[in-house]
């Protein structure tokens, strides 16, 4: 934050502004930031080479409104010569950045997005921002920020079998509150983080703005280097937390005593252990998303889904978080599980998870999803209900056609 | 006379403004369908310069600014919360909706009172009651976009001063 707002230090509550490295928009939130720019009479992004455009919530297109919008968009990738453009084929913008290389260490990232916090699984400064601060920035390159408090959370241990990243940020998350970490950056370190993946650390961060946060880092190391090789765009420092940082808050969580977990409706931190809500009967099952679509995500539910036929009555969709998710799922036959098992493969998108897409839920139809909100009329109807779960929940829910600890099939 | 519109905490941007609106970028279209999910008839009842008084964490979510487009077309004139998610936070004084943060303002009134806000003062009255509640002065330079109507005509006039 110091580094972007050219200066040696800055602390909580000071209010900066800022140099953005990347700015990123969709095709929920592009449109609103392009009509802002028109009312300001801004012809020019600062910089066409860090701005990235990705046409993923109605990916394809739904209707003739979502068609409309992506046009749009296309035609002002095209005025401003942006390089990094990403077209409804590409998948989701969270998976899309990390893959292309755009989310390195110590850069600050703004995206109109709230997910945006996901990047700081590789050691960056990301925030989520709205549609009209996005025209400031494309305007500028700049946007003011209140430097966050920190709040530390320390991991030690190791993943049991069939636990996941995501059962620990679920467990955080109630243990913190949907407001607990309001304004604050979160750190996640500890020995244990050595015990967690480039897209488990994605998944931990991406929730972080379900507890408020403004931004969740997980500092860079070789496992992140391992990752960016071949991938980044441009180089990058990595950076570490100050010596004798303060927080306003630290906890520590052991990997070997943590249980698989749910979110139950309408709220991300109502969070239980899944074996206390066993049994719940399930309409839908969405194994996708900006938290949990990647490739281990999938693997870790095929294994489950193996030889086996999902609950009659129950639709299971899958749908890959990117293209290249898509295509190493498909040449490790992985896909092929889901298909033999009755599930539904779906391109590359946003798909359930914000109810505009693919995947509505009807009054009273209950999901098991494996995205990041269950709030009230997310996924369509106000009357459905949405529990949310690893990729192995809701692999064995699909399976039991009911919600079903992945550790009891 | 303005009318205190009582809701809970964690009133998240889904409530305000589903998933399936969000190809529409028209106020007014938007506004049809505010609040839908916690209240059907709030969108139809809703009148201009109506105020919103809820709990904790209001605005929680997604970063789509058609939230508070869709409150502030639909008469909405202010917010008073117990906290705001950050984004829904900056995005409302962005459009020029005031937001005010009054620990203890939710608990002094019942949907249909009558509301006053003094913004700069930081003070939220309960006509009905007569009592008063403290809300958080907000910085200057906010205080200054929302006087503006929001960012984009706050940006507009700095352009034409200079």
């Amino acid at each position: 934050m110091a580094r972007a707002a050219g200066r040696k230090v800055v602390s909580p509550g000071e209010i900066v502004e800022a140099d953005i490295d990347v700015a990123m928009v969709n095709d929920v939130t592009g449109p609103l930031t392009i009509e802002a720019l028109e009312k300001i009479g801004i012809k020019r992004v600062w910089d066409p080479s860090r701005v990235v455009v990705v046409l993923d919530h109605q990916a394809p297109p739904t209707s003739i409104e979502a068609s409309q919008d992506h046009a749009l968009l296309r035609k002002f990738v095209a005025q401003n010569r942006i390089q990094n453009f990403f077209d409804v084929n590409e998948g989701i913008c969270h998976e899309v950045l990390p893959e292309h290389g755009l989310a390195l260490p110590g850069e600050l990232i703004v995206g109109a997005d709230s997910h945006t916090c996901t990047y700081g699984a590789f050691g960056c400064f990301a925030t989520g921002v709205g549609s009209t601060d996005m025209a400031a920035v494309f305007a500028t390159g700049k946007l003011w920020f209140r430097v966050p408090e920190s709040m530390s959370v320390k991991i030690e241990g190791r993943f049991r079998s069939r636990v996941a990243p995501k059962d620990l940020i679920l467990r955080i998350i109630g243990d913190v509150g949907a407001d607990g970490a309001t304004y604050r950056a979160v750190e996640f370190s500890g020995v244990g983080m050595r015990n967690v993946s480039v897209g488990g650390r994605m998944t931990m961060c991406n929730m972080g703005v379900e507890m408020g946060a403004k931004t969740a880092i997980v500092a860079a190391d070789d496992i992140t280097n391992r990752y960016l090789v071949g991938r980044a765009k441009w180089g990058y420092k990595l950076i570490n937390s100050d010596p004798g940082a303060a927080y306003v808050d630290e906890r520590i969580y052991d990997l070997s005593k943590l249980e698989p977990q749910v979110a139950v409706p309408h709220n991300v931190d109502n969070v239980r252990p899944v074996r206390e809500v066993a049994g719940v009967k399930v309409d839908q099952a969405f194994l996708g998303s900006c938290t949990n679509g990647r490739l281990e995500d999938l693997v870790e539910a095929a294994k489950i889904l193996d030889g086996r036929k999902i609950a009659r009555g129950v639709r299971m969709l899958v749908v890959p978080a990117s293209r290249e998710v898509y295509a190493e799922a498909l040449k490790e036959t992985v896909l092929q599980k889901f298909i033999d098992a009755g599930a539904m493969v779906g391109a590359p998108s946003c798909a359930a998870c914000m109810g505009g897409h693919i995947g509505i839920l009807g009054p009273g139809e209950v999901c098991i999803s494996s995205s990041n909100r269950n709030f009230r009329g997310r996924m369509g109807s106000p009357e459905a209900k949405v529990y949310l779960g690893s990729p192995a929940t809701v692999a064995a829910s699909a399976l039991n056609g009911e919600i079903t600890d992945p550790r009891d099939v | 006379m303005a009318k205190a519109w009582v809701f809970g905490d964690n009133v998240s941007t889904d409530d305000i403004i589903a998933g399936r609106y969000l190809v529409r970028r028209n106020p007014k279209e938007l506004a049809k369908h505010v609040m839908e999910a916690v209240d059907q008839k709030f969108a139809a009842k809703v009148r201009t310069g109506d105020i919103i008084v809820a709990g904790r964490n209001f605005g929680c979510g997604s970063s789509r600014e058609h939230a508070p487009m869709a409150l502030k077309a639909a008469g909405v004139s202010a917010i008073v919360a117990g906290s705001f998610a950050r984004i829904f936070f900056r995005n409302a004084i962005n459009q020029g909706l005031p937001v005010l943060i009054s620990k203890d303002a939710r608990d002094g009134f019942k949907t249909g009172d009558s509301i006053k806000v003094d913004i700069s003062g930081g003070k939220v009255i309960n006509l009905r009651t007569g009592k008063a509640y403290r809300a958080e002065p907000l910085p200057d330079f906010l205080t200054k976009i929302l006087k503006a109507g929001g960012l984009l005509p706050y940006l507009k006039r700095l352009k034409w001063k200079r």
